[in-house]
């Protein structure tokens, strides 16, 4: 191998300090999490408890942070299930050019590029004047829908892109049928992309902010109920709170990554037995 | 070929449903609304331009957009800096895949976690009594805590390239991927410096990606109103808090007047941007 060029020294020691812009704050407010009971929002800690941890678990003492993350993590479920199937029908529609795929296309990176708030007020205003009640299950879902579809079908037409269609030519001339080609060879074959788009799914929406605001209703998702604590709690909860749902949603990351990553074993393992020799 | 568009349309069905229901009927009802009249406690449909006129002569407005433009040119610049040197040093300098793969993966990973969370946790660096501070004074740097640093123009334009600059790194990378690297070789045997196959080849073939990134940010810039609102403890203002203070008044007609505005400056933005850019080739 070639000897690594000087530069190569610099732009790693800037790659570590945008790590550490990116992962520094949400380390500091998972240590001042830990913080003792009588400490503040900023340093030194004042001894190292769990106080704040338990003080979550108190339901009267902040709002109801528990049927919010309820509803957020249904919601979030409900989200990516949707976002998984309709994202494969719209990218198979994709594939070939049919009329108005054009006008559909630029709908879904209008929906992608639209300022939040215009859904949030719009939606509302929707539901407001016709006289149905905003609920999280059914305004707020498919407001959520308008930020997560456009990045599930991003991908799959990515994936599209790349896709060896001489695997469903291959299908077709042994005799299958239009279903059973995407059933038996499309689909197995861009699994592990699903799994990235389904992971894009339920975070994006279980994270959502702006599209929810005025199309949830009287019951908060957990992103709206943090925003409301924003403002009238000042103690150390809040960063426990953070640092609780944080770690939820690297766990799910993780779970996610690893389904990707088995996926992708499997289908390398059972997926050609080329050089295997004849049975 | 009929055949053909049927199941198209069959397959692309539930898409546009949901498109029309919550994006295109939105947009509409908003444009119709933007015409009603308001009393303080309600809103009664009506077709005059009061709400129009009433924004486009107030000063505060071009006040507004105005600061709105300075957030997303500097957010802009930032992030592109940061996002073009991060996607360089993982698409050119890491030699393996599968560590390009997991470092990518790591500048990914905080897209996926909460924003507000994200902005939150800036509050122990930046505040009075916070890291920055301490660190500063501890230095001899300073002597007094600086006021500036949260709470200001400088605090939202931090969590916006905290926020943001991943939509920089992610279509640049992916650009820079598909670059064959015989033609940097290519320059290399023909004598070229390192700067200049940067600037001669590099970046040439790398502007569909940095074309795609600047559309996500100035998009998100733009329309945003909570960082602006979360980090300036709603001292500055852009249009997103402006119709955000509007729907807080129950003004629903004149938020929607705003709302117009915006996503016409925002579409026409980003209409530009897409005539320099085919994004169907380049996913």
């Amino acid at each position: 191998m070639e000897p690594r060029p000087k530069s190569f020294y610099a732009l790693t020691a800037f790659f570590i300090l945008f790590i550490i812009f990116l992962y520094g704050p949400t380390l500091t407010i998972g240590i001042l999490s830990f913080q003792g009971p009588d400490g503040g929002l900023t340093f030194p800690m004042r001894g190292v408890s769990m106080h704040w941890f338990r003080d979550l678990f108190e339901q009267q003492a902040v709002g109801d942070i528990w049927g919010s993350f309820r509803r957020s993590f249904v919601l979030g479920l409900m989200v990516m299930v949707t976002t998984v199937v309709v994202s494969v029908m719209g990218g198979l529609a994709f594939r070939k050019r049919f009329k108005g795929s054009t006008v559909l296309f630029y709908l879904i990176i209008t929906s992608l590029v639209i300022p939040s708030i215009l859904v949030s007020l719009g939606v509302g205003l929707i539901w407001s004047q016709s006289g149905l009640p905003v609920h999280w299950s059914s305004s707020g879902f498919g407001a959520q829908l308008t930020w997560t579809l456009p990045f599930g079908l991003l991908i799959m037409f990515a994936v599209f892109n790349r896709f060896d269609r001489s695997y469903e030519e291959a299908a077709r001339d042994l005799g299958a049928s239009p279903w059973q080609v995407i059933r038996h060879v499309v689909l197995p074959i861009i699994a592990p992309s699903l799994i990235g788009v389904a992971l894009f799914g339920f975070t994006l929406s279980y994270d959502e902010f702006a599209r929810t605001l005025l199309t949830s209703g009287s019951y908060n998702t957990l992103p709206l109920e943090i925003f409301g604590m924003t403002t009238n709690v000042t103690t150390p909860v809040l960063f426990a709170l953070g640092t609780l749902t944080t770690a939820f949603s690297l766990l799910i990351i993780l779970i996610f990554l690893l389904v990707a990553w088995l996926l992708n074993r499997r289908r390398a393992r059972q997926g050609s037995d080329a050089g295997k020799g004849l049975v | 070929m009929r055949n053909n568009s049927v199941i198209g349309w069959l397959l692309a069905a539930p898409l546009s449903l949901v498109l029309l229901v919550f994006l295109v009927a939105p947009i509409a009802m908003i444009v119709v609304v933007s015409f009603w009249g308001a009393t303080e406690w309600s809103i009664y449909p009506a077709f005059q331009f009061d709400n129009y006129t009433f924004l486009l002569t107030s000063d505060v407005t071009y006040r507004v957009y105005l600061n709105t433009l300075k957030y997303a040119i500097i957010t802009w610049a930032f992030t592109l800096l940061i996002g073009f040197t991060v996607a360089y040093y993982l698409a050119f300098h890491i030699r393996s895949l599968t560590w390009q793969i997991a470092l990518f993966l790591l500048c990914t990973i905080p897209f996926l976690t909460s924003n507000i969370i994200r902005m939150i946790s800036w509050i122990p660096f930046l505040g009075r009594n916070g890291l920055a501070n301490q660190a500063l004074i501890s230095w001899g740097v300073i002597d007094e805590p600086l006021e500036w640093l949260l709470f200001s123009d400088f605090s939202v334009i931090l969590a916006f390239v905290h926020l943001y600059t991943l939509f920089m790194v992610v279509p640049i990378f992916n650009t820079m991927m598909r670059i064959d690297k015989s033609l940097i070789e290519a320059a290399v045997d023909a004598g070229a410096s390192g700067w200049q196959t940067l600037w001669h080849v590099i970046i040439p073939l790398t502007k569909p990606g940095i074309m795609i990134g600047t559309i996500f940010v100035v998009a998100l810039v733009m329309g945003d109103f909570i960082t602006v609102r979360f980090m300036s403890g709603s001292q500055s203002a852009n249009v997103g808090r402006m119709i955000q203070n509007d729907i807080g008044l129950l003004q629903y007609p004149s938020a929607s007047a705003t709302a117009v505005i915006l996503l016409v400056t925002v579409l026409l933005l980003i209409g530009t941007l897409l005539r320099f850019v085919d994004i169907r080739k380049e996913l």
